[in-house]
């Protein structure tokens, strides 16, 4: 009796009860002239709500329940010498023998004396439960089904239940954002806290040399955890983003909206939107591949030593990633300025960029700065790029033209492959995100915060 | 008077002279900004073409692969392996499995190099002068298995001959394609000078041709034959994080955004799930692999490097995006059409779901594609659930190990066989731009054809 089977008697069970609670419905006398309350779809639902409960709880107990009780019956058909003389390994592993002789599919090798026997009534025992199982669940539902075709009448107001139990699930769906932000929130908070029981927040918080050992003869010996050589390098690549991306952005914005002709913007604008779309590893791969090695080409020739993967090849990626970002957040709030403030300034004879300069982008700075903010917490979090472009070099310093190292990076570095959260190896991934997750959302709150005032003004 | 007038008329050419000095200062700045404005247009374009003709040029002659057409002849002499063991009555399957797998494992152990090296002599001039381990360097690792596969699937050819194409190397395929500089000395040559000679012949005599990859679309990834490095398993993990972020977020997305827009009433909870929409919106990705790693992995012990996993990453992760794309369509919908609705005596859940809902699916089912087609797009999560694991089997199963398009992108770029594999990336990157944008193209098709309907 699989799953499969169980889910087509359900499914099965709930066209029934459906169809009992509309056919009940529509077969209602209705005496002295009242009107019966719901249409009969509404009572068909209910039916099957009502038969759906029972039979789901009996399930869910047994899904959680079940495996253990499987466990130890057949636990208990070994003999008890046996099963003292194995330790937890060799039970796991007479109850997988045991399981796969029930299965039919049988074992190589000799048999233990008693594994045929126990492995037939092991199956035996899953037949029976599973069978037992599905017959009380669907026997609960057919209860639920009758209780509830009963109490169809005349007036009973279905609608009214059913309309509940759907707004119930619509406010359990918008519950998972919730649990979701929880769900970060508790995962970063305890992790992170278990890494300070191994690191002190100061030093992790001031250090500035990033050293983190993965392996130590020296008990106690986990390396220098500084945070202060990823920060700078995260908001170095992010400061070279950002002098990309804004005044790309910002300019392009401002002609696509005030001056290029209309078959232009109908073009250029979704075209610039495609950066937007790309994903942000194929930004990583044009960096590593074509624009590191142009970016050193042209330092040797001008006499700079530029390394390939730098802080300056991250930054200028990034910044073309972030141009749509920029532009279209900009052309939005571009056009909320009022006409009228425009034609004010051309009437008192300003030229078209003169009115641009001294009364459009002042009246829209509030809501550029905080599309400004918006763009910085992206390039704060973005990591492929960083990964591929950035050369991985977590050292306090001064020149963007070397390689850096910053906090998504060092995230994706100390957590790979690795799940086994038990030391400050892994476990500083969750510090790093928890910095990451508060720097982002601070700027993410001042920035909605300053676009809202700004939104106001003109309502 | 006429004093008074010639200081006017001076003063006011002098005015106009001034002005026009002033105007023409103007005009230029004018000119100057509005330059900047078509600079940052083209440059923001030319930024969008360089990406796609650099990815494009470096990526298409990865679509062409070198093909070795072989005589292959399962010699007797050289397979000397038991017949293929046949099922006895009574015996358990767990018996008959392992009897097969020793047969299987004795055909392994035997030295199908020797095979392929006949074969590849046989194509090569009689008596051209090459050692065993220099031939074998033209044909792709992998021609081996191929060979022992055709034989496992079909034991009575042994002592037949047949036709195999099997992928020239790596090496030979770049020095086919002219990657290679024909002019490096022997010590910078990935290939002995006999070899290169006889991949020349090779190509004069018909023995290789190029033809179309289709190997990059039909295999999975793999180490030791790189020429055979292909994306079935890559594609296939994203189509099943696909499934699970359409089962999953589109439903929890959509009824939230209607739970908000339609019924919440004004309390601090739906206050504080508003907020956290849009707080999600902005957590950067990586932060949603490190909530997977501790929750999923961590603490239910879901398997590393499935595709499930994955997929409840990337559903979490887009969902606010489809909330507040939902709730802009919500918004859109007229007063008067819900008006008229409650006005014939629908209930508010009934004006929800059969009038407001069916008018706004258009502009939700486009929101959610391009939703979806970011999350296909998305790496960094990915990696700290262990996707980034070597895997080289098309996932049964979305609790299979796998890994996805971008991640595998990932994995070819660090490989160490550059000049191959810049290609290989390009192309895998050209299959990952072409699988995106034919997902918008069908948001953007269904939303025109959609709203003429309705």
């Amino acid at each position: 009796m699989n799953s499969f089977i169980i889910a087509a008697l359900l499914l099965g069970l709930l066209g029934l009860a459906y169809q009992t609670g509309w056919s009940r419905s529509r077969s209602l006398a209705t005496p002295n002239g009242v009107k019966v309350h719901s249409r009969p779809q509404y009572h068909g639902s209910l039916v099957a709500i009502w038969t759906m409960i029972p039979a789901l709880v009996i399930l869910a107990l047994w899904g959680y329940f079940g495996p253990d009780l499987t466990r130890s019956f057949a636990l208990s058909q070994i003999p008890a010498a046996t099963v003292q003389s194995l330790d937890q390994m060799g039970l796991n592993n007479a109850f997988l023998r045991l399981q796969s002789i029930a299965s039919g599919f049988g074992v190589t090798g000799e048999l233990a004396p008693y594994e045929q026997a126990a492995g037939e009534s092991l199956r035996s025992f899953q037949l029976m439960t599973s069978v037992v199982v599905a017959l009380v669940a669907i026997g609960a539902g057919i209860a639920a089904l009758l209780f509830a075709r009963s109490r169809i009448t005349a007036r009973l107001r279905a609608r009214n239940t059913v309309e509940r139990v759907v707004n119930l699930a619509l406010l359990a769906c918008s519950a998972v954002a919730i649990l979701t932000t929880l769900g970060i929130v508790a995962s970063l908070v305890t992790e992170a806290y278990r890494f300070f029981t191994f690191i002190n927040p100061l030093d992790f918080f001031f250090g500035t040399v990033w050293n983190p050992k993965f392996s130590s003869t020296v008990e106690g010996d986990y390396g220098q955890y500084g945070l202060l050589p990823l920060l700078s390098g995260t908001l170095m690549v992010a400061a070279i983003a950002m002098l990309v991306a804004v005044p790309v952005g910002l300019m392009a914005a401002i002609y696509l909206s005030q001056y290029a002709p209309r078959q232009l913007r109908a073009v250029a604008k979704p075209i610039i939107e495609i950066l937007a779309g790309i994903p942000t590893i194929v930004y990583g791969f044009f960096a590593l591949i074509t624009v590191g090695p142009f970016l050193r080409d042209t330092g040797a020739a001008i006499g700079l030593n530029i390394s390939a993967t730098s802080a300056l090849t991250a930054g200028i990626v990034m910044g073309i990633m972030i141009i749509p970002f920029i532009s279209s957040l900009s052309d939005d709030i571009l056009n909320q300025v009022p006409r009228t403030l425009r034609d004010g300034a051309y009437g008192l004879g300003a030229t078209q960029s003169e009115t641009i300069r001294n009364v459009l982008l002042p009246a829209a700075l509030p809501g550029i700065v905080g599309a400004f903010l918006l763009a910085v917490s992206r390039a704060i979090g973005e990591t492929m790029i960083v990964v591929l472009a950035a050369g991985n070099s977590p050292v306090l310093r001064g020149t963007p033209l070397e390689p850096v190292s910053t906090i998504t990076v060092s995230i994706v570095n100390q957590l790979t492959g690795d799940t086994d959260f038990a030391g400050p190896q892994s476990l500083v991934g969750f510090a790093l995100g928890l910095t990451l997750f508060v720097m982002t959302l601070l700027l993410n709150v001042v920035a909605l915060y300053i676009v809202r005032r700004f939104r106001e003004q003109y309502e | 008077m006429t004093d008074t007038l010639s200081t006017t008329a001076a003063a006011s050419a002098e005015r106009t002279k001034r002005i026009r000095a002033g105007l023409r200062k103007r005009h230029l700045t004018e000119a100057i900004f509005k330059g900047f404005g078509l600079g940052a247009i083209i440059v923001a374009l030319g930024f969008v073409t360089l990406l796609f003709t650099d990815v494009l040029s470096k990526g298409i002659p990865a679509f062409t692969q070198s093909n070795l057409h072989l005589s292959v002849t399962y010699d007797p002499a050289v397979i000397g392996v038991d017949p293929a063991p046949v099922r006895a009555a009574g015996q358990s399957d767990a018996d008959f499995r392992a009897a097969n797998l020793k047969w299987q494992r004795d055909v392994a152990l035997l030295n199908w190099n020797k095979v392929v090296e006949a074969s590849l002599r046989a194509a090569a001039p009689a008596g051209y002068d090459i050692d065993s381990r220099q031939i074998l360097t033209i044909a792709e690792t992998n021609a081996r298995h191929q060979i022992r596969d055709l034989f496992v699937a079909d034991p009575s050819l042994l002592g037949k001959t047949i036709e195999v194409d099997v992928l020239a190397s790596a090496n030979a395929d770049n020095w086919v394609k002219g990657n290679i500089d024909r002019d490096l000395g022997d010590t910078q040559q990935q290939l002995a000078p006999a070899a290169r000679a006889l991949i020349d012949t090779y190509e004069a005599n018909g023995t290789i041709t190029s033809g179309f990859a289709w190997s990059i679309f039909t295999n999975v990834d793999s180490r030791a034959a790189p020429a055979a490095a292909g994306l079935a398993g890559a594609f296939m993990g994203s189509l099943y994080m696909m499934l699970v972020v359409i089962l999953l977020a589109v439903p929890i997305g959509v009824a939230s955004a209607i739970y908000l827009e339609e019924f919440a009433p004004k309390s601090r909870l739906t206050d504080l799930i508003e907020v956290n929409i849009n707080n999600l919106a902005a957590v950067p990705s990586i932060v949603f692999g490190l909530l997977g790693a501790a929750v999923f992995i961590n603490y239910l012990h879901l398997p590393l490097s499935a595709p499930l996993v994955g997929g409840l990453v990337l559903t979490l992760m887009t969902l606010p995006t489809i909330i507040i794309a939902t709730r802009g369509a919500l918004q859109g919908v007229s007063p008067a059409l819900r008006q008229a609705a409650l006005g014939m005596g629908a209930s508010k859940t009934q004006m929800v779901f059969h009038h407001v809902l069916p008018v706004t699916l258009p502009s939700i089912l486009t929101a959610t594609i391009i939703g979806v087609a970011q999350a296909m797009g998305e790496t960094a999560p990915l990696l700290l659930i262990g996707m980034n694991a070597f895997v080289a089997s098309v996932p049964a199963t979305p609790l299979d190990q796998a890994t996805a398009l971008p991640v595998q992108i990932f994995l070819w770029q660090g490989n160490e066989n550059r000049n191959f594999f810049e290609a290989r990336t390009s192309a895998a990157i050209i299959v990952l731009l072409a699988f995106m944008i034919a997902l918008n193209a069908i948001a953007i098709f269904l939303r025109t054809r959609l709203e003429k309907r309705a």
